[in-house]
């Protein structure tokens, strides 16, 4: 199935209110074994491989198989994501050909949570029913561009 | 009856959806709510932080028109939208958000979502309309703003709860009904404008791979129909229903060909080496004038090279590593070059990392290095999405100030983003006829939406007035999958096989089947006719007949039966219009093979369709295209 469980790692997130993967699966598809306290994916046949529970596994007991009925066994793909990067490891079927490693930035300037909706831009016009949004005209605007909006551009 | 208890919740406006658009929406309804004493009420399947198309995250923002730039205007995007969908766009639509997607992107910035940048400080475009990013966390940065906007402005989130239905009364949307997929609850909303920003559909046809990668479509098998069926079930006008988008992609786990063509110049060849883009040319003469435009529209691409596997000439590659051979060649010298490949190696895997893990997966199970061999490409499944490539949705008002004389009458009504349906509003994958806004355009078309329902809140300041007659029926309908299960699962001593009942997942196969074989699915390679679709449609309305007789064990399966009640609704939509459009417009996405040309002189016009759910009928209705710019 593409996502399984590796019993040894999984404790149902005993730490937590709610399991993790149960709660950001987008599709729904993993829950909680009552009795042996350990995750599993409940209808693989609609799961997009999307890593979403991979990665946020407290324990990364969870790992993607490659679809069975298209992908040739022994590759595998491994996330770790921290707060501020994610690092794959690609281990090809073949062994002659090196793993691959990457590490990528996930976010930057702003810590986790800390995105401020409002208040980036001063929003010019205060009318309702008007067309400019909140922000506007200044956040079209960026220190390099040549053109200056003063208003919400029209044809 | 299954007993369940009912929440209701009362506010001023709802947001069906957790995605792009909602987000967008969020944000800006927040900001005015906030100033004017609103509610906003936001309500997902999902978890926010990871639900709809952006799940997995994205490596590209496409659509990002520069405005201040000086580079681009909105006449230069609008028709490079009128282009690409043959003629057939609102441009009032597609310019409201092109001139509000700069705005999206630069707060994205702000946000805390790195895109890339070169020497100057100025963003790396993928191509013309396209910009780089490292977009693992797009999802999650963009819900982050979207959630701290609700907190501040005292909205409210409601997670993993699937919305039915919409509520209406005397002809307006009041709000929605859905139930938890966590308790047994039912949740009643009571609203004074409802935004449907449920996504787009996917899995109405038969996916190429039907065993364990049946998952693997290239837009998620969580966006189910939801936005469509909403609209429909309300009474809403729909345009567009016949097109489709089939993407062509890497083969079998679609991973994205964006960053090959655009970033890297890559070319697609046959099995002979032969470029189908230049050996086919000449059949671009029959689709004029949209045959002869820069770039060539995607579904004319799509065609050409469906042409050749028809052809027998698969397969078909992305030649990566004469790509990849001719960048390195370009380096000054040795140790340039060497530093330029392991920096295109790293944004290759990226690409896939960033939004197809799946693709990533089959490289390497495949001992596949890009700067070696070359790679299968290949049209996937038809997909309903407003916000990509393809136009299906719900018709909406454009905004006051960009009609012309000669659009006002038909395209505006008054607050943008509305539907036909007054209190209803949508936006992203669910508005139709403005292709091309993406992930950047659906969260500002969410934002200009949401604007304008909070004016129309203040407009009509009623609280919704919501008949409980209504509610008790449809709570009655929504959990009968939960009863028939319960009642008849003992006949058999099988579950899954019981004469009573039909369960979710083989309803969709049969859907599914349906739609693959008679309207133009990948086993027919994307070719119907109006006889094929006529027999579709007669096997659909047995599937309709049987659709009250779906049974769930649970929540999960309860979701399921609703998300294949949606697709279907989608489903009848899509057929309906493709017969309504007596000409082939879209051949790469579907060819009617009946009726095999373009009709220019009769079919500029967008096919538009209403549902009657008193009657069940259908209404179909043609609107004219009339452009705002010259
Ligand atoms: C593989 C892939 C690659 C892409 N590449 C790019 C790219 O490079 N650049 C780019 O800009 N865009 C790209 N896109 C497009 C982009 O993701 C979409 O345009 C955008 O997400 C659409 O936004 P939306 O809000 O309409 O839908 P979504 O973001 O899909 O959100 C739909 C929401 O509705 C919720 N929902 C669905 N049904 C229900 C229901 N019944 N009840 C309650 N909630 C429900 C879902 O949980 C989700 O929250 C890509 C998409 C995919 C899948
Ligand atoms: S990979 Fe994605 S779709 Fe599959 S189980 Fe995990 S979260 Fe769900
Ligand atoms: S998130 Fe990890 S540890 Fe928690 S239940 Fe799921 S698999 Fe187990």
């Amino acid at each position: 199935m593409p996502t399984f469980v590796i019993p040894d790692k999984c404790d149902g997130c005993k730490a937590l209110d709610k399991t993790a993967c149960q709660y950001i699966c987008p599709n729904d598809l993993m829950v909680l074994n009552k009795d042996s306290m350990k995750a599993y994916n409940q209808e693989p046949l609609l799961c997009w491989e999307c890593y979403s529970c991979v990665k946020i596994c407290p324990t990364q007991a969870i790992e993607v198989r490659g679809y069975a009925d298209f992908v040739p066994m022994g590759a595998s793909v491994t996330a770790m994501r921290s707060t501020e990067d994610i690092l794959w490891t690609l281990q090809f079927r073949s062994e002659e050909i090196r793993p691959k490693r990457f590490k990528f930035p996930i976010r930057k300037g702003v810590s986790e949570g800390q995105a401020q909706p409002f208040d980036h831009y001063p929003t010019a016009d205060d009318d309702l029913h008007g067309p400019g949004l909140m922000g506007e005209p200044e956040a079209l605007n960026t220190e390099l561009g040549p053109v200056k909006f003063d208003k919400v551009p029209t044809l | 009856m299954a007993n369940f208890e009912t929440v209701t919740v009362e506010t001023d406006l709802l947001i069906c959806g957790g995605g792009m658009a909602s987000c967008g929406a969020a944000v800006e309804a927040s900001y005015w709510a906030k100033k004017h004493g609103l509610k906003v009420t936001v309500v997902d399947k999902a978890a926010m932080d990871r639900s709809g198309a952006v799940a997995m995250g994205l490596s590209a923002i496409n659509q990002y028109v520069d405005l201040n730039s000086g580079n681009n205007t909105l006449e230069d995007y609008l028709g490079y939208v009128r282009n690409d969908l043959m003629g057939i766009t609102r441009e009032d639509l597609v310019a409201s958000i092109a001139r509000h997607v700069d705005t999206s992107v630069h707060m994205f910035e702000k946000w805390g979502l790195p895109i890339w940048k070169d020497e100057d400080g100025k963003y790396v475009h993928e191509g013309r309309w396209q910009l780089m990013i490292n977009g693992e966390s797009y999802k999650i940065i963009v819900a982050e703003a979207a959630k701290n906007a609700l907190a501040e402005a005292g909205g409210e989130l409601i997670e993993r709860v699937f919305i039915t239905h919409p509520l209406l009364q005397d002809g307006k949307c009041v709000g929605a009904i859905g139930f938890s997929v966590r308790e047994n609850k039912v949740y009643v909303f009571k609203a004074k404008a409802t935004m449907v920003a449920m996504g787009g559909a996917v899995h109405v046809f038969k996916p190429r791979s039907t065993g364990e990668g049946f998952g693997r479509s290239w837009y998620p098998p969580f966006n189910s129909g939801a936005s469509a069926f909403f609209a429909l079930y309300g009474g809403a006008e729909m345009t567009c229903q016949e097109v489709r988008f089939i993407p062509v992609r890497f083969k079998d786990a679609y991973g994205p060909v964006g960053a090959w063509f655009l970033l890297f110049k890559a070319q697609a060849t046959n099995a002979l080496d032969e470029n189908y883009m230049q050996t086919n040319r000449p059949e671009l003469d029959n689709w004029l004038p949209y045959g002869h435009v820069k770039p060539v529209p995607a579904n004319l691409r799509n065609y050409l090279m469906l042409l050749d596997v028809e052809e027998g000439k698969s397969p078909i590659y992305m030649q990566t590593a004469a790509a990849i051979q001719k960048i390195a060649e370009d380096a000054p010298d040795e140790k340039a070059a060497k530093k330029k490949l392991k920096e295109l190696e790293a944004e290759a895997w990226e690409d896939f990392l960033d939004m197809t893990i799946s693709q990533a997966i089959l490289w390497a199970s495949t001992n596949t290095e890009p700067e070696k061999k070359p790679s299968e490409i290949m049209a996937c499944d038809p997909y309903f999405i407003g916000s990509h490539s393809g136009a299906s949705g719900a018709w909406v008002s454009g905004p006051e100030d960009l009609q012309t004389d000669a659009t006002k009458d038909e395209y505006f009504w008054g607050y943008t983003g509305m539907t036909t349906v007054p209190g209803m509003f949508a936006a992203g994958d669910a508005s139709g006829a403005s292709s091309h806004k993406f992930s950047s355009g659906s969260h500002a078309e969410g934002r200009i939406a949401a604007k304008a329902a909070l004016a129309y809140c203040v407009d009509n300041p009623d609280a919704p007035n919501v008949d409980q007659a209504q509610i008790d029926a449809l709570t009655a309908e929504i959990l009968k999958p939960l009863d028939t299960f319960e009642q008849n699962k003992d006949a058999t001593t099988d579950p899954d096989i019981n004469p009573a009942y039909i369960r979710p997942t083989q309803f969709m196969f049969r859907l599914q089947k349906i739609m693959d074989e008679y309207a133009g699915g990948v086993s027919s390679q994307f070719k119907t006719s109006d006889k094929l679709i006529e027999k579709g449609m007669e096997l659909m309305a047995y599937l309709q007949e049987d659709a009250p007789n779906l049974a769930a064990e649970d929540l999960h399966e309860l979701m399921r039966c609703w998300e294949n009640v949606h697709r279907m609704f989608q489903a009848e939509a899509h057929m309906r219009s493709i017969l309504f459009r007596e000409e082939t417009r879209w051949p790469g996405y579907y060819f009617r093979s009946d009726k095999p040309a373009m009709d220019n002189e009769n079919w500029l016009a967008f096919c538009n369709c209403v549902y009657d759910k008193e009657t069940g009928e259908w209404t179909m209705l043609k609107k004219p295209v009339k452009r705002i710019t010259a």
